[in-house]
């Protein structure tokens, strides 16, 4: 599945300073959708190259960090649950004090 | 949360104010579902309520929005401005920043508000501490190596903004903090028990007995909701990644060279409970709020700095203590308990003794 995610207000100097990651994701074995919770995991995996805890708490965002899928607050598809589709938009933003 | 709702991704829910749009936003302050033209018009109206019931400004007066090239007060001079055309506060705006004289780390926020100065049309004021203090930020490093107590950024920063202020002859120094920097500090406040400070710091105009009070029209807003504000917005989008990534907002004191831990503790706390309770923010400015402190509780007696005329209630003013040590050659001076230059003029304060040494006045220093 392809998606494009935008990393912003620091995060992208998680994943090498890069802020927009073309990307192609493959749905979990066995299941029949991608959602925000897998794509976290591949994103932890597959992108973040140093500290991740600025990315991610247990399995989700650190509280503080904004997630819109499709331009829209990820809270209102239901966070983890959001289901992707080919070629949504995901953005990560960083409220938090940076380090 | 809502699993039966997600499928409803691609078409969305709808604005529960137009009812037309797909929603883009929760709030957290009321959990509504809200599209975006909808969220700029319902909050920017807030901000004018706010400044309405509290009184923040008065017809004809000038005032200076504390400018840090950072999204709350870029936000904030934006809806400032926005907001005195459209309701005619009467107001002359004006932009006010510090440049520290750090190599390398003001540059980009200071081209972020020479920016706001061309979009909003808001004529800007830049004070340096090469200018104010004679030594630059970078130069005071040198001469005292970083540790982790520093005493200077605090001092020095609220102090410029002050005397930048009475540059502009403004009546009133705004800042962009938020609902959750004040929540972090009632916080924060309690922790440390000063609860001197702690009501203090929820007060939404401060200082109106010092020279240039301040005010925070954002004192109800929400961090997120500031951030999906910036998102929407072209020229607020702009911002550049440092002063994001480093939340640079040097009205909160925060040392440069040193962050506190401790603040990033309780931040990181509060966006927990954020994230469980959204109200849990304004829950705990409520709290601060409501804590009245006890009369008997001896507030400092406000003089004037012998040296500078700044408000102090020493001899000299804790920047005049620091400078002084600086140019002596003698930077320990005013830092800890022995404050030499002043011990002949103490005060009779009954309070934690602590109170009395800068030091436990570090950076980050709980009042805005
Ligand atoms: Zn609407
Ligand atoms: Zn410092
Ligand atoms: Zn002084």
């Amino acid at each position: 599945m392809h998606l494009m995610l935008e990393f912003g207000g620091g995060l992208e100097l998680l994943c090498e300073s890069v802020k927009v990651h073309n990307v192609n994701v493959d749905m979990p074995k066995g299941a029949d959708k991608l959602t925000m919770k897998d794509l976290l995991a591949w994103v932890r995996t597959n992108l973040i190259k140093e500290r991740p805890e600025m990315f991610m708490k247990g399995e989700s965002v650190r509280p503080g960090v904004l997630v819109l899928v499709n331009d829209c607050d990820w809270e209102l598809s239901g966070q983890l649950d959001t289901t992707l589709e080919d070629k949504d938009v995901v953005v990560f933003i960083s409220t938090l004090h940076g380090g | 949360m809502e699993a039966d709702a997600k499928p409803m991704k691609l078409g969305g829910r709808l604005c529960c104010v137009c009812n037309q749009r797909r929603a883009a936003l929760k709030r957290p302050k009321t959990l509504e579902q809200i599209c975006r033209e909808c969220f700029y018009a319902v909050f920017e109206e807030e901000i004018h309520q706010v400044i309405l019931e509290n009184k923040l400004f008065k017809p004809g007066e000038r005032i200076a929005i504390g400018a840090s090239g950072g999204k709350d007060s870029t936000v904030l001079a934006y809806v400032l401005s926005e907001l005195n055309r459209r309701h005619n506060y009467g107001l002359d705006l004006f932009l006010l920043s510090v440049d520290e004289g750090i190599t390398g780390y003001r540059d980009d926020s200071l081209e972020t508000v020479k920016r706001n100065e061309l979009q909003y049309g808001l004529p800007l004021k830049i004070v340096s501490y090469k200018d104010l203090y004679g030594w630059t930020m970078d130069e005071i490093v040198k001469m005292i190596g970083l540790k982790n107590n520093c005493t200077f950024c605090g001092v020095f920063r609220r102090q410029a903004l002050d005397r930048g202020a009475a540059l502009l002859k403004v009546d009133k120094v705004a800042t962009g903090h938020n609902a959750d920097d004040i929540a972090e500090t009632v916080l924060l406040n309690i922790l440390r028990g000063d609860i001197a400070r702690l009501s203090r710091c929820t007060s939404i105009i401060t200082g109106e007995d010092g020279p240039i009070p301040r005010c925070k029209p954002f004192k109800y807003t929400y961090e997120k909701e500031i951030f999906m504000i910036t998102l929407g917005c072209q020229s607020l989008n702009e911002l550049s990644t440092y002063a994001y990534f480093k939340k640079l907002d040097y009205f909160s004191t925060e040392c440069i060279y040193s962050p506190n831990a401790y603040r990033g503790f309780a931040r990181e706390f509060i966006k927990d409970l954020e994230r469980i309770r959204p109200r849990a923010i304004l829950d705990i400015i409520k709290s601060g709020e409501d804590f009245r402190i006890a009369t008997s509780t001896k507030m400092p007696e406000q003089g004037t700095c012998e040296r500078c005329g700044y408000i102090s209630s020493q001899k000299w003013c804790k920047a005049c203590v620091l400078l002084e040590g600086l140019n002596r050659g003698l930077p320990k001076l005013g830092i800890g308990r022995n404050q030499g230059l002043n011990s002949d003029a103490k005060k009779d304060i009954k309070k934690d003794d602590r109170t009395k040494s800068i030091e436990s006045k570090q950076c980050g220093s709980l009042e805005f």
